[in-house]
């Protein structure tokens, strides 16, 4: 079965109210393409679950950048991410009431994830002991082993992931660029549904399978970005 | 001094804790100023929690603001013995205890070693990002602020606003002085002399404890 689709075939497998992890960080390794379509699709009540909100002005000169035209069209209902303060719309639209947004810790983020990808019950961490994460409805309680606190936190699931590589091959595998890996490594393992944009697609082969960082048996649709360019 | 000086004075003495080969978390703002004053024997390796063990400036050759940036945003690069990693293993990085030294600012600090500065309810909620992974997992926790904001106390005896970590902090740098947090209270091991110590306790909410090896700042 071929991987390989179409950027709007892939923005019509997302219905209104899914649940979506986003790569990236601020922006760098969002899928632009893609996210560019989607704020387009009028594609309503999502679920975001991605690092941050990315901020208003890109490095291509577009008003918006990545993830954050989604914020911007009012697409997103609830968002999970560690850090929001670079996009002020978030903060806009969670203090009207719009935006339900949960903040969690960076690195408890990433391994909630991870957990929920690799079939943990959950992720034991120290990080948050102590602060109103333990009043978060994704902290599931407190545990003391061995004299020292950790929090036990909930797995991530999601209905897609959305990722982005600079390149993929026609296996579906993985290289990303510079540091794009960011989330997308974890979210790869933890979606229903894995779309994958390629900033260019190459031949098999072409990626050494050390150099593969996401194999292709976690990645459903491939779809090509392309060089980015202003959307 | 004005805000760039008292900032400049800061990095200055922060540069001084770090040891050649440490692997350094700087926080946006002020700490970003400290690698500059790094004497010429001292190389630290500057992690971002984004994504790169061993960040470098980038150059015009190596500018890649879409694949390569920093935990601002921000476009940057890699040093020769440095590489990216992914999320996973960043904060594996970052709460295994393998960072030595994480420098941040912080809205409020407190006697007990607390520090708050991630969200003011109903006002303002930046978020965290990694700065909670980090306050617990670096090996020292350095936090270089200015000691007051517009002449409000920073230095608490109870932070007011909810915590980043508690008990986490190692020592507080600011233009007054240098705090040890310890389990007695705050230690002024240095001051600055164009303070009186009455001037820096009048500044502090919390109770300094003045150390018998006090000295300047330099």
């Amino acid at each position: 079965m071929s991987k390989f689709i179409s950027i709007e075939e892939a923005v019509k497998l997302i219905p209104d109210g899914a649940s979506v992890m986003f790569g990236g960080f601020m922006g760098c390794g969002n899928a632009h393409k893609f996210i560019d379509a989607l704020s387009k699709s009028g594609v309503k009540d999502l679920t975001m679950i991605c690092n941050d909100g990315s901020m208003p002005g890109g490095f291509m000169g577009e008003d918006y950048y990545g993830v954050a035209k989604l914020i911007h069209n009012k697409q997103v209902k609830k968002l999970i991410a560690t850090h929001v303060g670079l996009n002020p719309e978030v903060g806009i639209q969670s203090f009207d009431g719009s935006l339900e947004t949960i903040l969690v810790p960076q690195g408890s983020f990433v391994e909630m994830i991870r957990a929920s990808g690799a079939g943990l019950g959950g992720v034991l961490t120290p990080t948050g002991v102590g602060t109103i994460i333990e009043d978060s409805p994704l902290c599931l309680g407190k545990q003391t082993i061995n004299g020292r606190d950790y929090l036990l936190m909930a797995p991530i699931h999601a209905d897609f992931a959305v990722i982005s590589g600079y390149k993929i091959d026609k296996g579906g595998n993985v290289w990303y660029k510079g540091d794009t890996s960011n989330f997308s490594i974890a979210m790869a393992t933890a979606a229903d549904t894995v779309i994958a944009e390629a900033e260019m697609i190459v031949e098999l082969g072409e990626i050494a399978p050390e150099d593969v960082r996401t194999s292709g048996v976690f990645v459903d649709y491939v779809v090509e970005g392309g060089l980015y360019q202003r959307g | 001094m004005d805000k760039a000086q008292i900032k400049e004075f800061i990095a200055k003495r922060v540069a001084k804790e770090l040891k050649d080969g440490d692997v350094v978390n700087l926080g946006i703002g002020l700490p970003t100023l400290i690698p500059q004053f790094l004497p010429e024997d001292v190389h630290v390796i500057l992690q971002a929690e984004n994504g790169i063990i061993g960040a470098a400036p980038a150059t015009a050759e190596t500018i890649d603001p879409l694949h390569v940036v920093d935990a601002s945003g921000q476009p940057t690069y890699v040093s020769p013995t440095g590489c990216y990693i992914d999320s996973i293993t960043s904060f594996g990085l970052i709460r295994g205890g393998h960072v030595d030294a994480t420098i941040l600012g912080g809205l409020e600090v407190d006697e007990e070693g607390s520090l708050s500065n991630w969200i003011i309810p109903g006002k303002k909620m930046p978020g965290m990002g990694g700065a909670m992974d980090l306050l617990v997992g670096a090996k020292n926790v350095i936090v270089a602020m200015e000691h007051t904001a517009k002449g409000k106390h920073k230095i608490l005896k109870k932070c007011r606003l909810p915590y980043t970590a508690v008990n986490c902090i190692t020592k507080i740098i600011t233009e007054m002085c240098v705090l040890e947090c310890t389990s007695e209270g705050l230690l002024m091991t240095e001051y600055n002399p164009e303070f009186t110590l009455e001037e820096i306790q009048a500044a502090t909410e919390a109770t300094l404890i003045i150390s018998p090896e006090l000295k300047p700042m330099v």
